[in-house]
């Protein structure tokens, strides 16, 4: 990287952290005098603390529980949701895009399915499942599943003819084939909309304790604003953008791991 | 590597009721580099397809080695016009893929890539990815894909095609050296009648498509081993290039009438 590249980095890291100050500043200004209710609105220097007491406090706190225990609640079902909706999605997108025939058997359903706003389940997986971490991991599920099942359809479909052709005259079998041409070129669709993918799994779970649920970052949430306590809700948004730049951080790392080639 | 001849009887090759071949018979003995010269469209690369077992045709038959082709085969090897190397393998990984698939064990296929990934000059190339290779050194990659099976048929599309024309003559030498070796039965497509005549035993002429049949077929009897440069300096060479040429120049003519009229 060239000196003046460098020097422009810093430049944009700097006018990025002083683009948040003047947001965070001109929030807690107006709020001081007024111009924001901060019943509503909170503030800053009051929001920014409680998301400190509550990632200080390791002990019981919220529920019965350490903001901690409820950070790991809300990861596991993103991670659960993530997880299950990433393999049957790639299975399903797979195996019908292999098959002209079936896959115009399922089309009308899938697309039904797909227009379906798929968060009016959450109230049919919470009574089917119960308010525990399962109800949201389902919710999760649906929401990820069509995104890389379609992905995964896509990949299967368009990848190059040439490259097929070449695989088969070099010897590849069907399995052969799937193995090493149809998979890593799904792979390359389903990797794009990870960043998609993650973030839906997020929404799941999120939306799902909200709904119903005892314990997770949506439930603290939720909690807050039913006490009237905007401090809490923008403390446990500030906690939850943290979490998210993390998983992202990691999204991130997966990606330039499994795309190398490109 | 017995019984590589390929024969085509009375082949016709339909494109939704567009007839590109039409009774379309030839022989290529063992052994023998032929090369397919014709105007655009006239289903040159077609006759690959079908050797390969890739496509069928719409009548008619093909033999490769006295056996008839009716599905993708396994005793050719093939290098398209396009990008045919896997993105996400390495040059190592595309390389000892057809061993791979033909059942050999790992590591003998590794050794052996790396034995052809060398003799097409890419030592110290094999981590890379095609992204990460010039146009050049992609058909390097596709080269030794091709012959490292040891196949009996090569089949070539215009491999060199998307070349400029230093990089071209390098890689046309480098193929005539490894098939002197392998001994192979080569057909080779081409738009480029020099390239032609100064790799081949025989020069196939495609008449315009549609309905195009063998419009002429000439031997190359210029000595061999043959370096390609060379080749083109040898006295019969123009002689024979501009006797080609009258043959080829009408069937070029027309095509680019028809496709004029039709547009």
């Amino acid at each position: 990287m060239s000196a003046p590249k460098l020097r422009h980095r810093g430049a944009i890291l700097a006018l990025q952290i002083g683009i948040l100050a003047a947001i965070l500043m001109t929030w807690e200004t107006a709020a001081r005098v007024r111009v924001l209710d901060p019943f509503f609105f909170s503030q800053p220097s009051l929001f920014l603390a409680r998301a400190f007491t509550w990632l200080t406090n390791s002990g019981p706190l919220l529920g019965g529980r350490s903001i901690y225990e409820h950070l790991l609640v809300t990861l596991v079902e993103t991670a659960g949701g993530f997880g299950l909706g990433v393999a049957f999605g790639v299975a399903a997108g797979f195996l019908l895009g292999r098959s002209e025939f079936w896959s115009r058997v399922f089309n009308p359903y899938i697309q039904v399915l797909n227009a379906l706003p798929r968060l009016v389940l959450a109230p049919i997986f919470v009574l089917i499942l119960g308010i525990d971490e399962r109800s949201k991991v389902a919710l999760g599920f649906t929401l990820v599943f069509f995104i890389v099942f379609f992905n995964a359809f896509r990949g299967v479909r368009e990848v190059d003819r040439h490259i097929v052709n070449n695989a088969r005259l070099l010897g590849a079998n069907e399995r052969q084939l799937a193995w090493h041409v149809l998979l890593p070129s799904a792979m390359t669709w389903i990797l794009s909309s990870l960043h998609t993918s993650v973030g839906f799994a997020l929404v799941g779970a999120i939306v799902g304790e909200y709904m119903a649920a005892a314990k997770g970052l949506g439930w603290v949430i939720s909690q807050a604003q039913g006490n009237f306590d905007s401090a809490g809700v923008f403390a446990g948004m500030t906690i939850l953008c943290g979490a998210v730049i993390v998983i992202e951080l990691f999204v991130n790392a997966a990606e330039r791991r499994l795309v190398r080639w490109k | 590597m017995a019984h590589a001849s390929i024969v085509l009887e009375n082949v016709t090759v339909d494109f939704g009721g567009y007839h590109a071949l039409q009774n379309l018979s030839f022989g290529v003995p063992e052994g023998q580099f032929a090369a397919i010269v014709g105007p655009t469209g006239c289903g040159k690369t077609s006759v690959l397809n079908m050797v390969a077992g890739l496509a069928k045709a719409a009548s008619g038959q093909v033999r490769c080695g006295g056996r008839l082709v009716d599905s993708v085969q396994c005793s050719a090897a093939y290098m398209f016009q396009q990008d045919a190397l896997l993105p996400w393998k390495t040059v190592l990984e595309n390389v000892l893929l057809g061993p791979l698939l033909r059942g050999a064990a790992r590591r003998d296929a590794e050794t052996l890539a790396r034995h052809w990934i060398a003799r097409v000059g890419l030592k110290g190339l094999e981590a890379r990815y095609p992204a990460q290779l010039s146009g050049g050194q992609r058909k390097r990659v596709a080269m030794a894909q091709a012959l490292i099976c040891g196949l009996p048929v090569l089949l070539l599309d215009e491999p060199f095609s998307a070349l400029d024309a230093q990089t071209r003559v390098l890689m046309e030498e480098e193929l005539l050296t490894l098939w002197q070796e392998q001994g192979a039965t080569v057909l080779f497509v081409t738009h480029d009648l020099e390239e032609a005549i100064s790799l081949a035993d025989r020069v196939l002429i495609f008449s315009a498509g549609p309905g195009s049949r063998l419009k002429a077929d000439y031997r190359v009897d210029l000595p061999r081993p043959r370096n390609v440069v060379e080749a083109r300096f040898i006295p019969g060479f123009m002689d024979l290039y501009r006797r080609i040429w009258a043959d080829l120049k009408e069937e070029v003519l027309a095509s680019h009438e028809r496709s004029k009229a039709s547009a």
